[in-house]
């Protein structure tokens, strides 16, 4: 019988554990909002409603914004653009990253050197400065902003990718097939890449978070969607001012970015752990410690 | 079990020991195991399960008990226990260790603490990893003094009775900057440094060269003699517990099976596996058939009903399934098994191995011929100039310790490594250095098997698929006859046929070795390139499969390119043998040669170094 | 005792003459590929906002540009000559200290950025020591008691904390500490760029706090991970089994070689702190360099963000190489190869 395809039996693995249960449903709620949000928004995000900053009323069950606008309206409609370009940019980011990484890894010498350095030179900027810099040239587009965090992930997932790519190569069976005069694309398609798997799975839910951060980070600062468009990182920024009159404006967004964020943090971790499992190498501190050091990059 | 022979004292009878070596006879053994059980408490998933049970021994003062056992014996367990300690995820489940008639299992963790280093020392089995990268060797042997009292005349003295006659420079040393047996002299100095009343050595020569080892063996043996320290000597090896134990207890699936005075023990085994492992040794003295024993020892939680030993015991009875058998002594000087057949099995001892001489192939143009290979790694040289050849349908084994370019050698022959200046012809005809430039025929034609039987298999591919991986790249059959080729292959490497669905994980160290040999055989190669396949396998497994090897080679005409440090093993498997030290060949030529009368001083030291059942008692 | 001893073996430190330097070869290694990677930069700073369409004229005018006064402009800026030359003139300006005047308000760049480093600085210098020192000490503590209560606890809620954005921190700290639950510390800072920082503490406490708790999440885990990994080993088994108290197992043989790895960390939370402050200085209002780096990317000030983002990357690349070296030379297996 056909085992399962690894990344599934990992998967599984995971979603039955507490963390990873309770991960997946945070984060799947959030996306569940997010998507479903418009069709059940009771007002348009551009409507006037009620007073600016005025209180939770049955007209508007979170309170006005800034301008008056329905802060439930806007919070529903305000998630899936911001959701979308963060898994956009990050599969862009991860299957680059991974590409380069693994070439690097398996030609060796000078494809190494080049890469290598290139990654230095994109990583000598913290994520969200190096998205500005290229804002503020071409202004905040959101084909710009994707590419641009793309573009950031790529160098730290190809690190990831090299370093498991690296350690693969040196295992004893992919000697045996170079033994036999198996070209090298052959190898890293049939037997190296397929070892990577969890590893990618891990970069994948670590660099959404991510993904995530910045975008909304950048939206904050204004630089993401235009006001009159509601995105969550910018009502944050919007409503700051009538905090103290009324908070939902601020807080609703925030919650459901933390909540996004916070499952799928959750979730990667467990995944991290389900993963140990398969063809399994490291002990619990081993992994645990591998998987910290990657978080934080 | 209460069984009053298990607590036989076991002491040597009195005549064997020179006057000066007597021990106190005041009758207290220095270490009295009582039913010592070590278990895996139950947990939500299963009951509680024994890693360790009904484990009793005692040892004099000055006398060394050798512990042996294979891998999932449980020996490393009851060492750690010795000391108080038991790992994470077990418990103690019962029973005591009276050191000096006081059970340390009884006492408190502050107590304990007092105990280790002081009166109970441990010498771990790998120094490297056992001393603290970031900390002056210095520092941690003072630590000990520190702990529980000593100054630095005692220090000095220390490292000197423990070979290490310059102490500065090695104090002010980090430990990996010392040598593999320098650093395990350190962990002698460390143990033996507050004169403690037992000593618990685990596995300590694993990894070190033959020469040192004999070393450090003669150390061990004369510090204990010296202080009348009671000594357990944990190992896997049978030829080095029978160099330095005078009491020997075999472990068998966390039981204690049998226990004798060793000179007794290997001579006349009483215990069906204790005979089983005898048979599987390789000896320096002739070439006989290794004897493997069919299956694995069962895990914690999965033993069978009655004798643990009994699924694979070719003396097996019904009342062996019955209960678990209680100890039969077999003489008067302790020498007790637990089996209901023990005396049976004791008579039988007194026969011979098959001794076997290798058929001697006819004379034929030698297959490999390596001639003024040479290599060198950024100013170091590793080969240099070796000349070696290896006969039609002969095995050439070639002998080394760690570093002496043997497994570079290897590689070069295969494609692995590219970077050597010389000729190897194969087949009559030159190879090129790497794999790129060689043909289809000589990729296929030489093939190769890795040491490491848990990196050698891809876990992400059946073996079905990992065995048909070389036989679809070097020929284009279709898939039925791939198929009943990859089961052929499995077959004469005798694993059943089903195992081409399985995935390498649930298989066992030598299981993996034979697929990794059957992915090798599976596309007729003329040459195979051993590098050290049976090094990290247990006695047993190795003699099966070193036999398998042997049979197949005979079978299918192959020329064997053995590498091993083993040198009794190379006794049973090889027609020559070439001797290679720091990179460059010392000795060759015919193995009974060689063996018997070598002309190198080098080679003379290594044949004296080797540990061999013969010296026992 | 021994039999023949053994061929004496070179052990222990190598003579003086032949000692090799591994930290200042490191350092001298870092620092040229260093000096390159900002030139790199500079490359990639200057290209993007130079020569990429839209240029700085176009994007100074936006909409009143007519086709005249684009080309007046662009020969003000110096935009007409090739892009090597431009590259060079500014290049040499900057190693001068001379980094333009800003679009914005005219002023030299220079000055204005300046100004603001110190005070950026100070918060990352706080918000950096504060959280590691508090990191690593839960880190430990986390580890020696495994398993227990407090173990799970900080696991869980440093979990949590790590997925949070710093604005949202930031925003939560406000609510609670200076807008609605109580009043101590104001929600907006209100100093002038040149008075020193620390003239007014009660500003400062809530940016660095944002900016600590974000940061403690990353080092807590880590030091906690290696300090198991740690006290798993066989040496601190061995050194258990020596009769070590516990407390000195702790702190002389496990910790020594889990923190390691942990500078690492420390590094990227120095890194990371660099970009968080941008954010996080823009909701506070507080003049430092991430503030006018945003209000820059707004008016489209080049200069300005050629300047700020150069200086940015020198403190990565500044603060990379420190941690490489930090991290050999607590390494002796690293620094001091067998002779």
């Amino acid at each position: 019988m056909a085992r399962r395809p690894e990344a599934i039996a990992v998967l599984g693995r995971a979603v039955r554990t507490p963390r990873g249960a309770v991960g997946l449903v945070i984060a799947g709620l959030v996306i569940l909002v997010a998507a479903i949000g418009p069709a059940v928004a009771p007002y348009s995000t551009t409507e006037f409603v009620t007073a600016p900053f005025a209180r939770a009323s049955s007209a508007a069950w979170l309170g006005g914004d800034v301008l008056g606008r329905d802060v439930l309206s806007r919070t529903l409609n305000g998630g899936w653009e911001l959701l979308a370009m963060a898994a956009v940019a990050t599969a862009l980011g991860v299957v680059v990253g991974a590409v380069l990484g693994v070439a690097a890894a398996y030609y060796g010498r000078w494809w190494d050197s080049i890469i290598m350095r290139a990654v230095d030179v994109i990583l000598a900027f913290p994520q969200l400065v190096f998205a500005l810099l290229l804002v503020s040239i071409l202004g905040p587009k959101i084909w710009l902003i994707v590419l641009a965090v793309a573009i950031s992930h790529a160098p730290q997932v190809a690190r990831v990718a090299r370093a498991a790519a690296l350690d693969i190569s040196e295992r004893d069976f992919v000697k045996a097939m170079q033994i036999l005069g198996i070209p090298g694309r052959r190898i890293i398609r049939k037997d190296v890449l397929p070892n990577l798997t969890s590893v990618l799975m891990v970069e994948i839910g670590l660099r959404l978070t991510y993904s995530m951060l910045v975008i909304a980070g950048l939206s904050f600062l204004g630089f993401g969607l235009q006001p009159p468009s509601a995105s969550w990182g910018l009502m944050i920024n919007e409503n700051r001012v009538g905090l103290i009159a009324e908070p939902w404006g601020v807080l609703m967004p925030a919650i459901l970015i933390a909540l996004f964020t916070i499952g799928v943090n959750t979730f990667t971790d467990s995944v991290a752990r389900a993963s140990l499992g398969v063809g399994g190498r490291a002990t619990e501190p081993d992994a645990e410690l591998a998987l910290v050091a990657r978080e934080v990059t | 079990m209460a069984a009053p022979s298990e607590n036989i004292p076991v002491a040597a009878p009195a005549e064997h020991i020179p006057a000066a070596k007597r021990p106190a006879e005041d009758g207290t053994p220095r270490l009295a195991v009582e039913n010592l059980r070590i278990v895996m408490p139950a947990s939500r998933r299963r009951p509680e399960a024994d890693v360790v049970d009904q484990v009793s021994f005692t040892v004099q003062p000055g006398h060394v008990l050798g512990l042996v056992g294979e891998s999932g014996s449980g020996k490393t367990t009851v060492a750690l226990a010795l000391l108080g300690l038991v790992k994470r995820g077990l418990a103690i489940g019962g029973g005591k260790v009276l050191i000096d008639g006081r059970d340390i299992l009884a006492l408190s963790e502050h107590e304990l603490q007092k105990l280790r280093g002081r009166t109970v020392a441990y010498v771990p089995q790998d120094p490297g990893s056992a001393l603290n990268p970031v900390l002056k060797v210095g520092t941690q042997l003072r630590e000990v003094f520190a702990i529980h009292g000593g100054d630095a005349e005692r220090l000095t003295q220390v490292m000197a009775e423990a070979g290490l006659e310059d102490p500065g420079p090695i104090l002010a040393s980090y430990p990996h900057q010392l040598s593999g047996g320098q650093q395990q002299r350190v962990a002698l100095a460390m143990a033996f440094a507050c004169r403690p009343r037992l000593i618990v050595l685990d596995e300590p020569t694993t990894g070190l060269d033959v020469t040192t080892q004999r070393r450090v063996l003669d150390t061990v043996r004369g510090l204990c003699r010296t202080y009348q320290v009671a000594a357990v000597y944990i190992s896997h090896d049978l030829a080095v517990v029978a160099e330095i134990a005078d009491h020997v207890a075999v472990l068998y699936s966390g039981r204690l099976i049998e226990i004798g005075a060793a000179s007794e023990l290997f001579s006349h085994p009483a215990h069906p596996y204790t005979r089983g492992l005898m048979r599987a040794v390789p000896s320096m003295e002739s070439s006989h058939e290794l004897l493997g024993m069919a299956g694995s020892p069962p895990r914690p939680g999965n033993r069978p009903a009655g004798c643990s030993f009994r699924p694979r015991c070719e003396f097996a009875v019904a009342e062996c399934e019955l209960r678990e058998p209680a100890a039969v002594a077999v003489s008067d000087t302790g020498h007790a098994a637990k089996c209901v057949r023990a005396l049976e099995v004791i008579a039988l001892s007194g026969t011979a191995l098959l001794a076997r001489d290798r058929a001697v192939p006819p004379a034929a143009e030698p297959v490999l011929t390596i001639s003024g290979v040479s290599v060198s790694y950024t100013n170091k040289p590793v080969l240099r100039d070796v000349n070696l050849d290896v006969g039609a349908k002969k095995s050439v084994a070639i002998v080394g310790m760690s570093g002496s370019g043997k497994t570079t050698l290897a590689r070069c022959v295969v494609g692995l490594h590219r970077d050597w200046t010389g000729t190897i012809t194969f087949d009559g005809a030159q190879l090129p250095p790497g794999v790129r430039g060689r043909t289809q025929d000589q990729l296929r034609k030489i093939q190769f098997v890795a040491q490491n039987p848990y990196s050698s298999l891809n876990p992400r591919q059946t073996i079905g698929q990992i065995i048909g991986n070389p036989l679809t790249h070097f020929s284009k059959v279709p898939a039925r006859e791939r198929d009943k080729r990859i089961g052929d292959a499995l077959t004469s490497v005798a694993l059943r046929e089903s195992f081409a669905a399985r995935y390498p994980d649930e298989l066992s160290g030598g299981e993996r070795q034979r697929v990794a040999l059957a992915r090798a055989l599976v596309v007729d190669p003329e040459l195979l390139v051993c590098d050290e396949i049976t090094s990290a396998l247990d006695v047993s497994v190795q003699a099966a499969i070193v036999e398998l090897l042997l049979r197949l080679q005979a079978e299918r005409g192959l020329s064997l390119l053995f590498i091993t440090h083993n040198l009794p093993l190379v006794r049973s498997i090889a027609d020559d043998v070439t001797v290679i030290s720091a990179g460059q060949v010392c000795e060759r030529g015919p193995v009974t040669q060689v063996l018997t009368a070598p002309q190198q001083p080098y080679t003379q030291q290594l044949i004296a170094d080797v540990p061999g059942l013969e010296h026992a008692g | 005792m021994t039999t023949a001893t053994e061929a004496p073996e070179r052990v222990g430190p190598p003579s003086k003459a032949a000692r090799p330097h591994p930290i200042r070869d490191l350092l001298i290694k870092r620092s040229l590929i260093g000096i390159l990677t900002l030139i790199l930069v500079s490359i990639l700073v200057f290209a993007a906002t130079q020569t990429l369409p839209g240029n700085a004229a176009s994007a100074v005018l936006q909409n009143t540009a007519t086709p005249q006064r684009l080309h007046a402009l662009e020969v003000q800026l110096g935009l007409t000559r090739p892009a090597v030359e431009q590259y060079w003139t500014w290049l040499t300006g900057v190693l001068h200290g001379n980094f333009g005047k800003s679009l914005a308000n005219g002023q030299p760049v220079g000055t204005l950025v300046g100004g603001r480093i110190l005070n950026s600085l100070v918060l990352v210098v706080l918000a950096g020591v504060i959280g590691t020192l508090i990191g690593v000490g839960l880190g430990v503590l986390a580890a020696a008691r495994r398993d227990s209560v407090f173990d799970h606890v900080l696991s869980v809620t440093s979990l949590a904390i790590t997925a949070l954005p710093e604005f949202v921190v930031a925003v939560v700290l406000v609510i609670f500490f200076a807008a609605v639950v109580i009043h101590w510390f104001p929600a907006v800072s209100v100093f002038v760029p040149g008075t020193a920082p620390w003239s007014n503490p009660r500003e400062l406490v809530l940016p660095v706090a944002t900016l600590v708790i974000v940061v403690v999440p990353y080092v807590f885990r880590m030091m906690r991970a290696s300090m198991i990994d740690a006290l798993e080993s066989d040496y601190v088994q061995m050194a258990r089994l020596k009769g070590v108290p516990r407390w000195r197992v702790l702190l002389f043989h496990a910790l020594p070689n889990a923190i390691a790895p942990t500078i690492q960390v420390i590094g990227l939370t120095f890194l990371y702190l660099a970009g968080g402050v941008v954010v996080v200085e823009y909701l506070f209002n507080y003049p430092g360099l991430g503030q006018a780096l945003v209000s820059a990317v707004s008016d489209r000030d080049i200069p300005q963000i050629q300047a700020i983002v150069l200086v940015l990357a020198a403190f990565y690349i500044a603060v990379n190489i420190l941690t490489d070296v930090i991290a050999l030379a607590v390494s002796p297996r690293r620094r001091l190869p067998r002779s």
